[in-house]
This record gives C-alpha cells, structure tokens and sequence, in this order.
C-alpha cells in the first residue's frame, strides 16, 4: 500500500503470498523472519499485478520474481524489514481506512473490510443493507483513496492525534451499531461489540500511552460486559436496574476498570475516559440501589462539556433524575432539549415518560408511553414500551 | 500530484474595486500566494470577479441558449481557484485550509485528471 497508493492491489497481493506461505512453509519451514517474508513476496506479486494492469512488458520481471527464490534467500534480501515496521503499516492501513476525507459509512466499511477482515456479505448483514451496496460502497471509498491520492503512511503528532481521532469515533460507531441491535439480532448480523473491541485492542497495542484510545477500550469492554444481562428469556429488553448482575462479564469488568485507571493516570482527560467511567461506576455496583448516582450526574456535567448533544443530555437527566428527583431530571431535559424539533425521537419520549411515571404524572406519562410506540424503530423495544404503557393502568 | 483548490464564497466577501478601478488582493491572499509560490507548489491561481459578472451557456440539440448568472444559484459561489502540485491529498487539504476563503466560506479540493495527450487523427 505505501508503494502502490491501490488498497485492493495490496490486498489481493498480501492474499495471495499468505495462500502461499501456507503452501511453501511447511514443506519449506517458516522462515526467521516471517512477516517480512510475507511482506517482500507480497510486494512482488503487487509489482506483477500492476505490471499486467499496466500492459507494460517487463524484461527484468524474470529476474525480480522474488517468487521462486527459496525462503532463506528471500529472509537475506528483507533483513531490513523488522518488526516495527509491520506495526507502522498496520497502523497506516487503519489511518487510511478512517480518513477524514472519507464519509462515515465510507470509513466503517472499510474498516470492517481491510483491518477486521469482515467478508462483505458479513458487513452487509450487520448494517443491513443489501450486499450490492456494500460492494459499491466499498468500491467508491478505494476508488477515492486511489484518485483523490489519499496517502498511506502514519503522520506526524500533532496530525496523528486528528487521525487517531478519526479512528476513534469510527471504531465508536461501530460499537455502539452492534450495542444498540438487540442480542438476538446480533446473533444474525454478527457481533458488531466484539469487532469494535477487537479493533480498539489493536489500536491500544499500537498507541499504548494514549489515554482516550486506552479509555474507549475501557469503555466498550464495561458496556459489552453487562450483555448478557441485557436481554431475559424470551428475548425482550431488561433495563439496566432490573438486570441480574450475576450474569454479567467480571473478569471483562475488571479488564475495563484497569484500562481505565491507566488511562486516568495520565491525567489527559476526554470524552471516552468519562464515558467509561460512567460505565464502571454501574459496573461496580453490586445492585441498582447501590449506584453511586451523584457521581454520575456529576460525570455527565463534566461529558456534557465535551460533547454537548441531545443524547448526552438526555442520559444525564436520567442521572439527575436518579440523584435528585425526577423532577429535576424533567427539568434538565426541558432546559437542554428542544422538544419541537427532536419531537421524531423516540427515546427522548420513552424517557419523559418513565420519569413523568415516577413523579406521579400518570396521564402525562401515558401520552408520552403511547408516542414512544409509535416512533420505537424494532419490535424489541416496541413490546418493551407497550407493556409500560400497559403497566400504568 | 494536481488539484484545483475551488474557493466558494458569500459573495458580499469579494475584495471591492478601489479608485483606478483595480483590485488589491488582501494581504492574507497575498502572503498566502507568495508562500506556495516560494514552495513550488503554485501552479496557478486567480480571483474571479463575482457571480453576477457570469454568463451560462449550455447547447441542447444543436441549439446555444445563455443565462445571465453562474451555472448554479446558491448561496456560495465560485471567487476563484488555485491548482497546486503537492505529494499527496494530505498536502491539498493542508493549503486549503490555509486559504483565506476557507474561513467564512469553503475550499473544495478536487483531483486533476492526467490526461496522457491528445490523440491526433490520421
């Protein structure tokens, strides 16, 4: 890639010398250096792909093929190859998928594609959308990558921390698509949470000393641990104060908290560290009742200056509510939230409806219940609200 | 490798005629040229006078029709261009975000075809 600027070229390549390696080695033995092994013969047969695509005739490509020389002659020729450098090219390679030049589904896709190593049938199937528009998506987003001259490489610092930013939020969405589908239909659109996990631990590896990397894998391992808690029996939504914590993840809980104290250590602090320290706090809590919810409302004041949005708002009235009243928690939401123009969104109505129901504002409530059944976008959470609406009477 | 750097701009931003009926570029614009220049990246460039100075002209079945205005009514519109020479996009966004317009208005960055030559008939 950081020679031939054509990500598929360099994918096809890379396929093509590991099929190989699986070939050669074991009759050969691996060689010393495997990676950078892999790395030179993947670089010739890029060489001989765009060779062809180029219809150029060669007539040192009899000798340059690299292909046919036994693995140990292959090592001498890569001695400068080392490690270090198969870490930057990953690094690179996750860059180029989340640059900011590409759009958001662009940059996931990709992602998904080239570093997670999703089919694009599998990614189809987690966004559902046919596997015709994936391909498509896929295609322009390499497309521009190639014509637009998008380079591969790692930037320096103060460009790297924007680019890692970039990575970031795309590893977030992900995540947070494969959190907000039901656990049943993650079973079909394959596990979103654990790709997003896998990806920010090769992140993390990566870039060890960055705190809000080491915060988002914080995050995401405490929010994935409560999973299985998520759902009941018959498959219908459990809210987190009713969930049974015994099933939940410890040992991920644990992980989490860790990464997370490392993370704090550094005293860089950012919007995933507070997020994931939210999510120990519940984590942490042996019982709903034992939550420390005066230190989550507090978290959410200090995220809300971070990232100022409705949904942000919205969970840190739940946290008032749950601190004060949920008087209080009404009143932030009418304070922070514009409620003619988010008026389409459902959660903002599911949760106006819980606290009015905890205030004692049955018929409220019951208006609120009913319009959040209308708007719930899965059947999950609409037999979810039904039953709350139906639990009032 | 060449992009157009297309600056689109309100258009009450464009510099005003002074008294011999010149135009002075801004000194931000000025110390922005002349840096790319001294880097080689420069190309070209030029401002454009504004929208309202356009003339369209688009021929559908053989027939040639003009409208007085640019090509599309919007808000922002065309104030000029630069075409740099630079290693990669990376480099392209970098300037232009260094370009004056950007501020208020907006930069759009676009990738120029090589052509390999011109054909000629036999």
């Amino acid at each position: 890639m950081r020679r031939f600027g054509d990500l598929d070229v360099a994918e096809e390549a890379l396929q093509e010398a590991l099929v190989e390696a699986l070939v050669r080695w074991p009759r050969e033995g691996e060689p010393r250096n495997a990676a950078a092994w892999l790395t030179s013969v993947a670089r010739s047969k890029a060489i001989d792909r765009l060779r062809r695509r180029q219809r150029r005739p060669d007539k040192e490509s009899a000798a340059a093929n690299l292909e046919t020389l036994p693995a140990d002659e292959i090592e001498e020729l890569t001695e400068s190859l080392d490690a270090a450098g198969v870490a930057d090219d990953q690094l690179a390679l996750i860059l180029l998928c989340c640059h900011p030049a590409l759009n958001n589904d662009a940059q996931v896709a990709l992602t998904l594609r080239s570093v997670a190593g999703l089919s694009t049938d599998e990614i189809a199937r987690a966004y559902v959308v046919d596997v015709a528009t994936m391909a498509q998506r896929l295609v322009r987003a390499k497309n521009k990558i190639r014509t637009a001259g998008i380079p591969f490489g790692v930037p320096h610092r103060e460009r790297l921390d924007e680019r890692i930013d970039a990575v970031m939020q795309v590893v977030y969405l992900v995540f947070n698509e494969g959190y907000a589908s039901s656990r049943e239909d993650a079973f079909i659109r394959h596990d979103l949470c654990g790709e997003a996990i896998r990806l920010g631990r090769t992140l993390h590896a990566l870039v060890p000393d960055h705190a809000e990397v080491t915060g988002l894998l914080a995050l995401m391992l405490l929010a994935d641990a409560r999973a299985p808690g998520r759902l009941d029996a018959h498959g219908d939504l459990v809210t987190l104060e009713l969930q049974d914590r015994t099933r939940w993840r410890r040992g991920q809980i644990q992980e989490g908290v860790g990464l997370l104290q490392r993370a704090m250590s550094t005293k860089h602090t950012g919007r995933y560290q507070i997020e994931a320290a939210i999510a120990a706090l519940h984590s942490a809590a042996p019982s709903a009742d034992a939550t420390d919810w005066t230190q989550i409302d507090a978290l959410y004041q200090s995220l809300l200056r971070y990232v100022p949005t409705p949904v942000v708002a919205l969970n840190g009235a739940v946290a008032r509510a749950m601190a004060r009243d949920p008087e209080s928690g009404l009143a932030m939401i009418d304070e922070m939230i514009d409620l003619d123009e988010m008026d389409r969104w459902y959660l903002l109505h599911s949760t106006r409806a819980e606290l009015l129901r905890r205030a004692g504002r049955v018929d409220d409530a019951r208006a609120e219940f009913s319009r959040a059944v209308v708007l719930a976008p899965s059947e999950t959470e609409r037999n979810f609200l039904s039953n709350r609406l139906a639990a009032l009477d | 490798m060449k992009y157009m750097l297309l600056i689109a701009i309100d258009p009450t931003d464009m510099p005003e005629a002074n008294a011999d009926g010149g135009y002075d570029m801004s000194a931000e614009y000025y110390a922005f040229t002349q840096r790319i220049i001294a880097s080689g990246e420069l190309v070209a460039g030029d401002p454009l006078h504004d929208a309202t100075t356009a003339t369209t002209v688009r021929v559908r079945n053989g027939s040639t029709t003009l409208t007085d205005g640019p090509f599309a009514e919007t808000k922002e519109q065309l104030g000029g261009y630069y075409i740099v020479d630079v290693a990669s996009l990376d480099r392209a966004l970098e300037l232009a975000a260094e370009i004056p317009g950007a501020k208020g208005g907006s930069v759009e960055v676009r990738p120029i075809m090589e052509m390999s030559g011109v054909r000629e008939a036999s």
